[in-house]
Formats: structure tokens, sequence, C-alpha cells
């Protein structure tokens, strides 16, 4: 204290270290103090209601299991079965899986998980429930007559006079007068590589790999191998070629709009920096240009551009390259202005024309900084690639958005979140690589 | 004699030399061309693939352009004397789309650096994790913010907070990234310091390495907060509250509610033109300062 006061003169430790506990503890508290007004305003307290817990646990279970519809129709008789209830996932006349015995014409058995069993016997369905007993529904021109072993009705069946609802942790069954309807939950992703119409369908890995290398050919004018992946890829389920010509398209708004915006931006930097720009009204307006550009937002250059352009990754490309170009302009012109005039000075006293000196001074100094710069903004734009795709309509956000609007097909859902993840990553490796490889490459400066 | 060969040898050899660095330029020139060919090429044919599968062609839409901006100008110009009442009463959208970027910056900020520190080596507390630490860094950063913003909407409904999650997720790989490289510059030599008189792990991170690094965390949560408002706006745009989601109102409705649009769009514009201009500042003074 005596030490700092001697070579310090009018430095006081004690009131300094104050000071800085004070900020210490003032800080958080600040920041606590914040939270809780963000708990108020955001009404957090409320959300707890409004949350939908039952659409939580539907998109949970949807995303990594599918259900089959064993659909008997009241009106005119006939049983159908399909995946997910959905005319591209039925299964063809006369063929069904294991768990489904057509006994007769009428008389349906559908062999539920945990060895339960339903019955569909024309218009009466049977469903003995283990540890509760036998249910029975009568489907009459009146309506749906129930009968129950107990005399209430438990919170798991709902019932009224045209519609039985049971529901159970080995499936569930809908009784209407159109239709009695029997679903049973599957683990997986159905029908992810062959659709039913397929040869392939339902064939084990190790066979396909066999029937890939064996050359007796199951579709007559294709190789098996060329058939499979035709299969796949048409697939109508999934749609397989379709998500990737989205993904194709997001990529491709991202590369246009980043290497778009950067062309543009290069020649409006070299005209908004001070050591190559002489005049500063000149200076002054491009900048303003950029702060424009920059300003006016993704979001609302989307909004505008779709309106002249319509839907599509041309808009997405382009609201990518206006905003960017701002981006860069700021940032190419800041690289200028600090460049070493000395290298420019070296090449000029060799006799180089004003044109050969900013290619042989200039662009080899900010080269590096540029492509990195550029590569960086890539893996970025293919993010708001994704996010514009959903605002404007295009390439994989057009699709998740779709997906999700439906609010069924979670699965699909979960899908396109692997593969934009799948898609961003390997975006950021690429570009990552490229950076080392080029700035590396580039260190000689011709 | 013995000189004039000495002389002469070293000629074929200066002569070797140039030829060899000649036809090293050449290559070099030659890949270069053949990059710019490749790139110019791929940057045509990208642009015609993207002409054919929009809906609207380019050169149909470059004359329309001006077209819809001109609307909406023209329509703002008769109603201006609204517009200042207009922006008064989307105010207290704005604000909350600033309190979702800030609260979801401060958020990932927050876990940005405890991730950060625990994906550091030399400073985590489980030096075996921080490859685990890091890929999971790398997959909250991946993340589109849409994705988990629109899956949270189906649950938790529209409004401010699902926004604030998605957001602050993104944010906290973002940012965590950023910071674990500031960290791998800090000295360990107060961590060993505040080791030696029995600091636990979290007293060495907050007394012995914050201090150092603040500066910089500030100035990269700053320039996050700045991109985290255009973010919050553009999630208000697909259903999460804020001022995008009276921008997305105003648009649909089309003519006659343009005056509305263009209000928001001057205080979108405002808004962030502001804090840019406040983030680049205080960051050169935060930078220069350190």
């Amino acid at each position: 204290m005596i030490a700092t006061a001697d070579i310090m003169p009018g430095f006081d430790a004690a009131a300094h270290i104050r000071r800085k506990r004070m900020a210490a503890l003032a800080v958080p508290a600040v920041i606590l103090a914040y939270f809780i007004y963000i708990f108020f305003a955001f009404d957090i307290p409320g959300l707890a209601e409004r949350a939908r817990m039952d659409n939580a646990r539907i998109l949970v279970a949807d995303s990594y299991s599918y259900k089959t519809h064993v659909t008997r129709d009241n009106r005119v008789g006939g049983v159908t079965i399909a995946i997910e209830g959905e005319r591209k996932g039925t299964w063809p006349e006369g063929t069904g899986p294991d768990w489904v015995t057509r006994e007769s014409e009428d008389r349906t058995l559908v062999a539920l998980k945990r060895g339960q069993e339903v019955v569909i016997d024309g218009d009466v369905m049977r469903y003995d429930v283990p540890g509760y007993g036998l249910i029975e529904t009568q489907v009459s021109p009146g309506g749906v007559a129930l009968s129950l072993p107990q005399g209430d009705v438990p919170d798991w069946i709902s019932a009224s006079s045209a519609r039985v609802d049971i529901t159970t942790d080995a499936g569930r069954v809908t009784v209407t007068r159109a239709r009695t309807e029997v679903m049973r939950y599957h683990f997986g992703w159905e029908l992810f590589w062959f659709t039913l119409d397929s040869p392939f369908h339902g064939k084990s890995f190790g066979e396909l790999l066999g029937l890939a290398l064996s050359g007796e050919r199951v579709v007559p004018d294709r190789s098996n191998l060329a058939a499979m992946a035709h299969d796949v890829w048409n697939n109508q389920m999934w749609q397989h070629k379709d998500v990737m010509g989205a993904i194709f398209e997001t990529v491709l708004m991202a590369f246009l709009g980043t290497m778009g915006a950067g062309l543009v931006a290069l020649p409006l930097a070299f005209a908004a920096a001070r050591n190559f720009s002489p005049l500063m009204l000149v200076r002054a307006a491009v900048r303003r240009v950029f702060d424009f550009l920059r300003g006016v937002d993704a979001l609302i250059w989307t909004i505008i551009l779709s309106r002249a352009f319509g839907p599509g990754p041309l808009t997405g490309a382009l609201a990518i390259l206006v905003t960017d170009t701002g981006t860069f302009g700021k940032l190419f012109s800041e690289a200028l202005e600090n460049v070493d005039a000395r290298e420019i000075e070296g090449v000029q006293s060799t006799g180089a024309k004003p044109l050969q000196r900013y290619r042989f001074g200039v662009i080899p100094q900010i080269t590096p900084v540029l492509l990195s710069q550029l590569l960086y903004y890539l893996e970025s734009n293919t993010r708001s690639a994704t996010i514009i795709g959903a605002i404007t309509g295009g390439g994989i956000g057009l699709l998740l958005t779709q997906a999700i609007i439906t609010q069924k097909d979670w699965e699909e859902v979960s899908y396109y979140i692997v593969l934009i993840l799948v898609m961003v990553m390997v975006m950021d490796s690429v570009s990552g690589w490229l950076r080392r490889r080029l700035i590396a490459a580039d260190d000689g400066g011709h | 004699m013995s000189d004039l060969t000495a002389g002469q040898a070293g000629v074929a050899r200066i002569g070797d030399v140039q030829a060899a660095y000649m036809t090293m330029t050449r290559r070099k020139r030659m890949y270069g061309g053949v990059m710019l060919v490749v790139f110019i090429a791929l940057m045509v044919s990208g642009f015609r693939v993207a002409d054919g599968r929009n809906a609207g062609g380019f050169w149909d839409g470059i004359g329309n352009i001006f077209q819809f901006p001109g609307e909406v100008l023209a329509e703002a110009g008769e109603k201006i004397a609204n517009l200042p009442g207009l922006m008064w009463t989307f105010l207290p959208s704005l604000i909350e789309t600033i309190n979702i970027a800030a609260a979801s910056t401060l958020l990932g900020a927050i876990m940005a650096v405890v991730l950060s520190l625990l994906a550091t080596r030399g400073l985590a507390k489980w030096p075996r994790l921080v490859g685990l630490f890091r890929r999971v860094m790398d997959i909250l950063r991946a993340f589109p913010e849409i994705v988990i913003a629109l899956v949270l909407i189906f649950i938790l409904g529209g409004g401010p907070v699902p926004a604030m999650i998605a957001i602050a997720l993104h944010t906290t790989g973002a940012l965590g990234k950023l910071f674990s490289e500031v960290n791998e510059n800090a000295s360990l030599k107060p961590v060993e310091g505040l080791r030696s008189v029995g600091a636990g792990w979290g007293q060495r991170m907050w007394l012995g390495v914050i201090p150092q690094v603040a500066p910089n965390y500030l100035s990269y949560a700053l320039l996050r907060f700045e991109i985290n408002i255009r973010a919050s706006a553009i999630l208000g745009f697909v259903g999460s509250g804020g001022i995008g989601y009276d921008l997305k109102n105003a648009f649909s409705w089309g003519q006659g509610r343009y005056d509305e649009v263009a209000a928001i769009f001057l205080l979108l514009f405002g808004t962030i033109v502001f804090f840019d201009q406040l983030s680049g500042r205080y960051r050169n003074k935060m930078i220069g300062g350190a």
C-alpha cells in the first residue's frame, strides 16, 4: 500500500480494488435483473399452460416410428392395409404383412404387439385387452354400438354414438360408421429404401447384395443394381429425387449468392478504400451504398426480390448476393486499406503500368483475406439459404416448412433436419479444407 | 581460365534457375487460368440452372424490380402523415425483437463460455471429453435457427420464446468456437498460480482466465448481437413474435397497408444500422484498449 503510493502518487489501490469488486458484482446483478425482466416480458409463467406436450409426444414418437392402418370399409366391405394410411403406402390386393391374417372375405385377424389381437368380423370388432376384458363394437346404419366388460368407459376409450376410439400401449382402434381401422406401431422409417411396389421390398441387406452381384435380372431391361438405384431414387414415399434436388438448390443459392457478391463487391471496394480512391465524395457515397445494402437486411431483400422474380432458387441467390455485396464491400475495402504500399512501389519501380501494378502489387496481398472471407461466408450462407428458402419458397427450407405445416410427417421432418445438418457440416469442412489449401498454395503470390 | 569456366558455369546455373522459375510461374499461371475457367463455367451454368428452376425468369423480373418498392413508396408518400404514428404503434414489437436478440445472445454467450472452457486443451475440467464438447459445439453451430424455431413453435405455440431458444442454441455453437480460439491464446500462468493456492476449477476459470479473455469475448458477443437482431426479425416472419410478424401481416394484406410495411421497413433499417454502428465502435475500442 505504502509502496504503491510512493511509486504512483495519487493512486489509491484500496479504492481501485473496491471499484473492481463492485463491477464484478454489478455485472452479474444487471444480467440477472435483465433475465427477470425477460421472464415476465416473454410471459414464461404462462408458457407452461400454452405448451402442447401432447404435440411434443406425437413429434418424438412419429420421428422414429410409423404406424400401419388395417382398414375395413364398413359401407361396401373389403379390407385395405396401408402404411400411415397413405395411398402410396398401400399393400397390393392379396398381400400384406405377416401380422394380418385374412381368414375369409370378411373376417380379418390383426395381431398387435404384446400378443394382443383384434378381430374384424364383418360389422363387428372384437378386442380382448388383457387385464380389462373383451371390448366389442357393432356397426349399424344407426351408429356404433359399444359393449364393455365393465360399466364405466375408461379414459383410454372415447366413445360416442358415431365414433369409438380405443388407444392402448399395443395399438389403436377407431370405429366409425364409414370404417373400422386398426393401427399398429413399428420402429423405424417405413419404406425408406424401397416402396411396396418395388420387387426389392422386404429383402435383407445380404439378399440385396446377393441380387446385385448375381446375373439373374429381377427387372428384365435393367441390371439389378441399376434397378435398385432406380427404385430408391424414384421412391414415392420419401421422394429422394426431389429432396436431393432441394439440397442442391440450397447449396446453389449459397454458392451463386456468395461468389456473385464477391465479384460485385471487389471493384466497388477499390472505390471505397482510402488509398485507392482519392475522391472523398466517391468514397463516402460507395460506403453509404454498402451500409444501405447491409442495413436493409436479407429478410427485406428477399421480400422485395420475390415480388419481382417469384419463388425459387434464383430469388434466394440474388437476396444473398445483394446483402453480402454490402458485407464484402466493407470487409474488402478494409483489407485494401491495409495493403503494404511498398510492394506496389516495388512493382512500379520495374516499370509496371497501372493495371499491372494492381495485378502484381495489390491482388496477391489481398487474395488470402478475400478467399478466406468468401469461403467462410459460403458456409454461413448455406444456413441463410435454408432460411431464405423457407421464406421465399425454394430448396430444402421450403420442404421443411411444408412438412412441418402438415403436422403429421414428423419422420420426414427429422429426415430433413438430419440432411440439413449434414449439408452444413459438409460445406463447413469443404470450405475449411479449401481455405487451408488455397491460402497455403498462394504463399508465392503469383 | 579457371575463372572463366567458373563464370560460365555460373551463368549457365543462373540460366537454369531462370528457366526453372519461368516454367514454375507458367505452370502456376496455367493452374490459375484453369481454375478461373472452371469457376466462370460453374457460375454461368449455376445461374442458368437457378434461372430455370425459378418461378419467374431473371430477364422477366429485372424490369419489375422497382415495381414493389415503388408501390410501397408511393403509398407511404400519400399517407406520410401516418408514418410517425405507425412507427410508434410498432415500437413494442421492435422492442420485443431486440429483446429476443439480447436475451438469446446473453444466454448463448453464457453457455458458450462454459462449453468453450470445457473444450479447450489445457483448461478443460475433463481433458478426455474435449473432443465431445467440440462436437457438441459443431452440431449446435450447424443448426439453422429456423429449424429449431419451427419445431418449437409446434410445441410451445407462437411467441418470442421459440425464437429465443433457437437463436440461443445457434449462438452457443457459433460463439463457443470463437471463444475457444480466444482461450487457446490465454496465458496459463494465472491458472497455475491459482491452482497452487488450492483454487477449484470454477475459481481458476473465473479469476484466472475470464479477466484475460473478457474483452475479446465481449467484442465477439457484440458482433453476434447485431447478427441476432437480423435473425430474430426473420424468425418473426415465420411465426415467432416481434416486428417480423407484424411485417408479414402487413405484407400479406397487400395494397392498402403498404404504409405499415414502409413504417416497419424504416424501423428495422434504422435499428440494424444503429446497432451495426454501435457494435463497430465499441468493438474497435475494446480490441484497441485490450
